[in-house]
């Protein structure tokens, strides 16, 4: 029986064929990413610039001011978020990766996969209804209560997955020189698998950076410096919507200028998570 | 049951009926085995036939993985380390493991994993001096002492073998169980590992599994063959000095396999 190639023209060209066409829709996902963020960028530097940066917004008709207090706020609500977030995400994915069979494991890993899905929305209005109509104010805490509950489920399947991808043969290899199920966890479980945590903390913050909807009830927005938590705190994402959905061109050119902020932290998180995982890749790999 | 067979009757360690389990598999069937005091014992097989799972009962490190059990006794100077009130980290520290591939800790520096098991509260001089020992007991110290603060990593995977021997042997075990340790290394590193296995049986009772008969030949004092059974229960064939066993074979299944006729 022949071994040579049946038809080899016919294939070569379908070959060639298939390949044009994933390259061709590869292009057309990238050309999507790459006009929104080339616009944004248009649209948003000519409003960037240190003034922009510190100041606090200017009433409408008074040319110039900034978002320096939404830079503030959105760093105050995140970084409470993200205290609240990490020590019980954590700790739940501990317990996944390390005792995770059973019915209760497998019940919290579905409840936390339908809670990734949850629109953010309802989140919002969830804090809204525990943490803001009863104490008939809004404010920053309850937006950070909305964060964390977002930011939850991404780290407790992320830390759950980073604990598991330490060699079986690392954690017995500390059990099997006499240390304790805790010890070997804290002390050689955990460190190795620190550079993906990391990882998954700061995909996390970047999810929660662009987050819109849940503030619209819950941080309210501020026209002052505002820096305690129980009160509204202006927060950068809501100042884009406000301003962009205004009539005045000035407050629209800085509604721009804002989302191009939120462009840039998240491409920064997204790019240091990136480079955190390749270090751990290196280190595991060889 | 089968009499415990040691060369002198000064088995270290030995097992009676023992039974290892998986969930509902039975790994390890009524083995009985007796291990000499500074000897190195050599357990051949089969792939499947029970060795590993064996070995891991010796320090009780089977018992970690999910749904496994153990049934029987293993005697450790004549204690049964399954005992109810026996802590399974203190036996751990008194039986030692080398793994099949080298498992270095990789956020910790060689230094660091040399100095495991070290005692707390010791002083600059006294870490240094107990890391020196243990990286030159298993050969190693060399080739490393000009980078003991640099990631295990970076070692060859030889040398990633031979920080694990020193840093099992810093806790200084009695017994030093070894799974396939030359599994994943290249020819010269095993010589290199099978040499430091001979010099470590002056002071150390070594158990053995590896796949490679030459290997059971080189090394060892004593061999034990084990098979698994036609339900895929691993049994203990027959244990008898190296020499013996390679030429005058008492079981004919032992026979069949170390002169290639199956496995």
């Amino acid at each position: 029986m022949s071994v040579k190639y049946q038809r080899l023209g016919f294939r070569r060209a379908y070959g060639a064929f298939g390949t044009m066409l994933a390259l061709f829709c590869a292009a057309l996902a990238a050309a999507a990413l790459l006009a929104i963020l080339g616009y944004v960028v248009v649209q948003g530097i000519g409003a960037i610039n240190w003034a922009f940066l510190t100041q606090l917004p200017h009433p409408v008709g008074v040319p110039g001011g900034g978002v320096g207090n939404g830079i503030l706020g959105t760093i105050i609500v995140i970084g409470i978020a993200t205290l609240m977030a990490v020590p019980v995400g954590l700790l739940t994915g501990i317990y996944l990766a390390l005792f995770g069979r059973g019915a209760i494991p497998e019940a919290l890993r579905f409840l936390s996969d339908v809670l990734s899905g949850v629109p953010s929305i309802a989140i919002g209005l969830f804090a809204y209804a525990v943490l803001v109509a009863p104490l008939k104010h809004f404010s920053a805490f309850s937006a950070s209560f909305a964060f964390m509950m977002l930011m939850l489920p991404l780290l407790v399947r992320t830390s759950e997955q980073a604990i598991r991808s330490v060699p079986q043969t690392v954690r017995e290899g500390a059990l099997a020189l006499g240390m304790s199920n805790f010890r070997a966890t804290v002390f050689i479980v955990l460190p190795t698998a620190r550079p993906a945590i990391i990882t998954a903390l700061l995909l996390a913050i970047a999810r929660v950076t662009g987050e819109t909807a849940p503030l619209l009830f819950t941080a309210f927005g501020s026209q002052f410096w505002e820096k305690n938590p129980n009160n509204p705190m202006a927060v950068l994402a809501l100042q884009v919507f406000n301003y962009a959905i205004s009539p005045y061109p000035n407050w629209q050119a800085q509604a721009w200028a804002g989302a191009l902020l939120l462009v840039v932290a998240v491409l920064i998180l997204s790019l240091g998570a990136r480079l955190m995982l390749r270090n751990a890749m290196r280190g595991l790999d060889s | 049951m089968t009499a415990v067979v040691t060369k002198a009757g000064a088995a270290v360690l030995s097992t009676e009926d023992l039974n290892a389990y998986y969930g509902a598999h039975k790994a390890v069937g009524d083995v009985s085995i007796g291990f000499d005091r500074k000897a190195v014992t050599a357990l051949i097989g089969p792939s499947g036939c029970g060795k590993t799972t064996l070995l891991r009962c010796l320090n009780r490190i089977h018992e970690v993985g999910f749904d496994a059990r153990v049934q029987g006794r293993v005697l450790l100077e004549g204690q049964d380390i399954y005992a109810g009130d026996i802590d399974p980290m203190a036996i751990r520290r008194r039986v030692g493991m080398v793994f099949q591939r080298p498992n270095p800790f990789p956020t910790l520096s060689i230094l660091d994993n040399a100095l495991v098991c070290a005692a707390k509260g010791l002083s600059r001089n006294e870490k240094m001096a107990c890391a020196e020992k243990a990286l030159r007991s298993a050969a190693l110290w060399n080739e490393v002492k000009d980078k003991l603060r640099s990631s295990p990593l970076r070692l060859s995977g030889g040398q990633q073998q031979r920080l694990c021997i020193a840093r099992a042997v810093a806790a200084e075990p009695e017994v030093l169980l070894m799974d396939e340790p030359t599994a994943s290394l290249d020819p010269i590193a095993t010589a290199v590992i099978e040499e430091l296995i001979a010099s470590l049986a002056e002071d150390f009772t070594i158990v053995a599994v590896t796949n490679n008969m030459q290997q059971a030949a080189r090394v060892s004092d004593r061999t034990a063959f084990m098979l698994a059974d036609e339900t895929g229960v691993g049994k203990l064939i027959e244990i008898d000095d190296t020499a013996k066993l390679f030429t005058k074979p008492s079981d004919s299944r032992t026979e069949d396999y170390i002169t290639g006729r199956f496995g």
